[in-house]
């Protein structure tokens, strides 16, 4: 087991804290300056992500009139931290897969709701009508990307036959990724398409239209807030590619040069695909979200599901 | 660290654009300064939806008593620093400084950082002008 500090350092800097926030920053560049490329701009400077939150850490913060006092500062914490517990058990159960322990899936899948739903009560507990629209649409979205998305890691699951995420990474490193089968690279799509939503990108920004509803959950977020919102989202950005690589792409292997190198190319992969799908798309209504979500995905979903029970 | 913050502020500003009763003209030339051929984002500005990130406040138009309230909650609701910049002749005034319903200039409703005339002004000048205010900064 790990002591203390061990627990400690593996939290707050590698693979935790630290590290996940430098790299999703960084990401958050890449998106920047992908989506200025598309829109034929140049695009900010690659510090740009750590100057933001540098300068969001040095504003001031407002609490607004009638807003919930614990709820509106405590719950993006509580997101920050939950998706941080997400990054750090992927990359231990990546480099040491039997850490891994019963259920560790299901962790990993709670956690990940961690920081929509800590974003909904932060919302709420802000009291503007706009964040309170904002909250409901996020809430509906959840409910309809759960669905497909817990499908799609399950035919992984049936796959492997165990619910144990390190021995997801160790079968997959003897008999090749699960993306090279039929089911795999179908349920692969549906997690791709989820993931979208959990980030809360175009098509599927219902939740924040900065267009309509002005921001929706943030609106009320000034300063410091702000910064944490952006690093939750940030680490999201690197988290859940990461955990896509962890099931369908073969995990990620860091004793070999070629192991690391392996994961970059994947990784850069999913992130261009993300960015892509992101400048590509307007944006949908909730209602077409979650017909999309409950109809076409779903229907996708329970192919590849029914694919891997068969075996293939 | 206030050092740090004050860098890091002038390289990252969020500006929040309130049309107070322009006539839409300004507002047009302000959303040029996001395309293709001017794109600020190169120094780090974005356009953002809400008061509550915003570090800048470009205010148009010749404020009327309609907007006059809400110009003030606006920026009372923005976080400091902030700064204020009043885009075109309207804020400061011009031909429409006497109208019945106008009760501009800019100033007398919430301090002004800077000015930057014209109607509308050129993207250029803006820039120029936003220069000016780092600099003050
Ligand atoms: S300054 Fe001129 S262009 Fe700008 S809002 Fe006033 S009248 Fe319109």
């Amino acid at each position: 087991m790990f002591d203390i500090l061990e627990v400690l350092f593996l939290y707050l800097v590698f693979p935790g804290f630290l590290f996940s926030a430098v790299v999703g920053l960084l990401s958050c560049w890449v998106d920047r300056k992908v989506t200025a490329k598309v829109q034929w701009r140049v695009g900010p400077p690659m510090l740009q992500p750590f100057i933001d939150i540098i300068k969001l850490l040095g504003k001031e913060v407002i609490l607004p009139r009638g807003a919930y006092k614990f709820s509106f500062f405590f719950f993006p914490l509580l997101g920050l931290a939950g998706i941080t517990l997400v990054s750090t058990m992927l990359w231990i159960f990546n480099v040491f897969p039997d850490k891994t322990f019963i259920g560790d899936l299901i962790v990993v899948l709670y956690l990940l709701m961690l920081p929509p739903l800590s974003l909904i009560l932060a919302g709420f507990a802000s009291k503007n009508p706009l964040a309170t629209l904002g909250a409901s649409r996020e809430m509906k979205l959840m409910l309809s990307y759960e669905l497909p998305f817990i499908l799609a890691i399950f035919t992984i699951v049936a796959k492997s036959h165990s619910l144990l995420m390190g021995n997801m990474v160790t079968v997959q490193s003897t008999q090749g990724m699960y993306l090279l089968s039929a089911s795999g690279i179908i349920a692969f799509i549906v997690a791709l398409i989820c993931i979208q939503a959990k980030l809360g990108f175009v098509p599927f920004d219902i939740a924040d239209a900065e267009q309509e509803i002005a921001g929706g959950i943030i609106i009320e977020f000034s300063g410091a807030l702000l910064a944490i919102y952006k690093l939750t989202k940030a680490i999201m950005l690197f988290v859940l590619p990461v955990f896509l690589i962890t099931l369908f792409l073969g995990g990620i292997n860091v004793f070999t040069l070629w192991g690391i190198a392996q994961f970059i190319l994947k990784y850069v992969i999913i992130l261009t695909l993300i960015v892509v799908i992101k400048n590509t798309n307007p944006r949908l209504r909730i209602d077409q979200a979650l017909r999309f979500f409950w109809g076409k995905v779903t229907v996708l979903a329970v192919i590849a599901m029914v694919l891997a029970l068969v075996g293939w | 660290m206030k050092r740090l913050f004050r860098w890091a502020l002038k390289r990252s500003l969020y500006v929040y654009h309130v049309g107070a009763s322009a006539c839409n003209n300004c507002d047009i030339e302000i959303l040029d300064l996001l395309t293709p051929k001017f794109d600020v984002e190169r120094f780090g500005i974005v356009l953002v939806g809400s008061p509550r990130h915003a570090d800048v406040l470009l205010v148009t138009g010749a404020v009327n008593k309609l907007i006059a309230p809400r110009l003030r909650e606006v920026y009372e609701a923005t976080p400091n620093p902030k700064v204020v910049v009043a885009i075109g002749t309207c804020p400061s005034g011009n031909i429409f400084q006497d109208s019945y319903n106008v009760v501009g200039p800019l100033d007398k409703i919430i301090p002004v950082d800077i000015y930057i005339p014209g109607c509308p002004p050129k993207p250029e000048a803006m820039i120029a002008g936003i220069v000016k205010v780092l600099e003050k900064l």
